[in-house]
């Protein structure tokens, strides 16, 4: 089966995504080629001059940056003209914009937040989770010639080496750009540095009310360690984003991360998973914060923090 | 102003499954339901619009079965106008592009200036719904929307990027936008509006075309849990002591 992996880039820099969904195009044994949409291809060429990569498509628009329109014009014209068999993009904001849009527009197979996939007699076969990752699928694209697939972050190590890729020129179509980028505001930095901290105490929905949020960063502190939260206590408003850990916040890796009423959503998990040793309490057993815990305790965090307290 | 609001009505699980026979699906005995997270706070954003400006309506449109009506209803408590929910038992299970065509069919008529979806649903995390609808409308769309600033003819949507960043994006309108929560603080509905919600219309609509789906469910099955935690087990006392333990080893 072909593959079509389309790069992802930011200011200059190719993201590790791309070279993430390079690995993953090696689990289909059809030939590889990276779409690279930018203003100036070529200067990305080596970035994604990857091992496993058999071609390497420059596509030159006039942004710099990316705008969704753009992306889905130069994407549906590839899948038109080149008829990849899979087309892939991470689950990322960017691919967000734009590759769900291209597969309405074309009657495309599709499957977003894809944990792997092979393929299976003529067809493809995916694998995504469903109700808080408590229940995986498999989902498959009957009478579809070509498929979509949007990859999970950090499932695939990065492909590395230097490849020998061959370059051609893709004619990017007339675009109208509906929504355009402006400009990057950086997120600001705080007082605290939850990246450096051995130790996090980080809490999530479970602890309830903002009330009961001064004893964890109390505990944390008497514990030698730094409270960190999940994105839920931050859109609250209850403690600034320098302390969100996962996929929009932070990435940590201490050398212990406990969770206590995290559930471990996968852009939570996106921040964390790397962590030493992983510490997990929650009352419930299925919670897939425990897949990735290496230890845990199906507890009420309020009786176990209580606790802890004594001993610090 | 009109805006549509696209919400959904989320199936969450316990710490217990069972399959339906063919295993394609959750057995529904299984499942408990509530509004997705996401869809609370774009009703909210569309509600103080519609506020600021003076005039116009929210409508809240949800793919489902009678009971998403209670997630719906909740909506109506929080303010918007009035309902429509879409339903065929083809749409039992649909992947998004499929709930996306059924929104679209009913949303196009209503000529909304604004068209509201979450960034994604909490029980199946497509993130795709939105933008599927977006195109199948000709609409521009702007996904993971933080905050919303309107102009004359156009929006300054600010664009929430890994890591935080925020890519700040100048949007034409009509416009559709996936919102991501802590965008604004969803308001909680009194009982006094509840009460008032059951009286607010929902009509009921049978889409015609759903077209061929983007995926198909082939099995569904509990994940293997790999190496799996250690549990700890024992009373909050033995729990905290051996997570005192563990901290304080790895610690030194
Ligand atoms: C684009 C995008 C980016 C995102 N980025 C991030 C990010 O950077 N970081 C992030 O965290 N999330 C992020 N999210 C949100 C993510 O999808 C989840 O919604 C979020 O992580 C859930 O947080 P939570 O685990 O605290 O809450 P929930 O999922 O609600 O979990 C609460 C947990 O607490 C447990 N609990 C309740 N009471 C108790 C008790 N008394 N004792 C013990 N346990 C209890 C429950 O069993 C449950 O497991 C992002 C989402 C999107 C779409
Ligand atoms: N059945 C549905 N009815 C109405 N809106 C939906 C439905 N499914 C998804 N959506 C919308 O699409 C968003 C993202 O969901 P998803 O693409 O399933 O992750 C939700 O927040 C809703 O706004």
């Amino acid at each position: 089966m072909s593959v079509l992996v389309i790069t992802e880039h930011i200011r200059g820099e190719v993201r590790d995504i791309t070279r993430e969904l390079v690995t993953a195009a090696q689990d289909l044994d059809g030939p590889v080629a990276v779409a690279v949409i930018a203003k100036d291809p070529s200067a990305l060429a080596d970035a994604v001059n990857v091992s496993g990569v058999d071609e390497i498509v420059n596509v030159a628009v006039e942004q710099e940056e990316f705008e969704n329109d753009v992306y889905a014009g130069v994407v549906e014209a590839l899948a038109k003209e080149r008829e990849p068999d899979v087309t892939l993009t991470g689950f990322t904001v960017n691919s967000m914009g734009f590759a769900p849009a291209v597969a309405a527009r074309l009657g495309l197979g599709f499957a977003s937040d894809v944990l792997s996939f092979r393929q299976d007699g003529d067809g493809l076969v995916a694998e995504r989770s469903f109700y808080g990752a408590k229940v995986n699928a498999e989902v498959e694209f009957p009478g579809k010639a070509q498929v979509v697939l949007m990859l999970r972050a950090t499932s695939w190590a990065p492909a590395e080496g230097s490849g020998n890729a061959t370059v051609s020129d893709f004619q990017a179509p007339q675009i109208e750009s509906r929504a355009r980028h402006l400009e990057f505001v950086d997120v600001e930095q705080g007082d605290v540095d939850i990246t450096t901290a051995d130790f996090l105490l980080s809490v999530g929905r479970g602890i309830g009310e903002k009330e009961n949020l001064a004893q964890f960063e109390e505990l944390a502190e008497k514990m030698g360690g730094v409270l960190s939260v999940s994105r839920p206590i931050v859109d609250s408003g209850w403690v600034p984003n320098v302390r969100q850990v996962g996929q929009s916040g932070k990435t940590v890796k201490p050398k212990v991360y406990l969770a206590l009423g995290i559930s471990g959503a996968v852009q939570h998990l996106a921040g964390m998973k790397t962590s030493g040793t992983i510490i997990a309490v929650n009352t419930d057993a299925e919670a897939p914060i425990f897949n990735v815990a290496h230890y845990g305790a199906v507890a009420d965090l309020f009786d176990v923090a209580e606790e802890l307290e004594k001993l610090f | 102003m009109k805006i549509v609001v696209a919400v959904k009505q989320i199936a969450t699980l316990g710490d217990e499954v069972e399959f339906t026979d063919d295993e394609r699906a959750v057995d529904p005995d299984f499942l408990d339901y509530a509004l997705n997270d996401w869809d609370s706070f774009s009703t909210e954003e569309a509600l103080q619009i519609r506020d600021r400006s003076g005039e116009g309506e929210v409508v809240v449109v949800s793919v489902g079965d009678e009971d998403a009506e209670e997630a719906m209803r909740r909506c109506l408590a929080m303010g918007a106008d009035r309902g429509i929910r879409i339903w065929s038992d083809a749409l039992d299970g649909a992947d998004p592009i499929t709930v996306a065509r059924a929104l679209a069919e009913v949303i196009r008529r209503e000529g909304p200036d604004f068209v509201f979806a979450g960034v994604q649903s909490a029980d199946s995390v497509q993130a795709a719904t939105g933008v599927a609808l977006a195109e199948l409308l000709g609409l521009p769309r702007v996904a993971v929307v933080t905050k919303i600033e309107l102009g004359d003819g156009k929006a300054v949507v600010d664009r929430e990027l890994e890591g935080g960043i925020v890519d700040r994006t100048e949007v034409d309108v009509p416009a559709l936008f996936t919102i991501q929560t802590g965008i604004n603080e969803p308001r909680y509905a009194t009982l006094r509006a509840i009460k008032q919600a059951e009286q607010k219309e929902i009509e009921v609509v049978e889409p015609s075309d759903l077209g061929e789906p983007a995926y198909r469910v082939r099995r569904m099955y509990v994940p293997e849990k790999g190496a799996g935690a250690e549990m700890l087990d024992g009373s909050a006392e033995n729990v905290a002591q051996r997570i005192a333990e563990i901290v304080k080893e790895r610690l030194k």
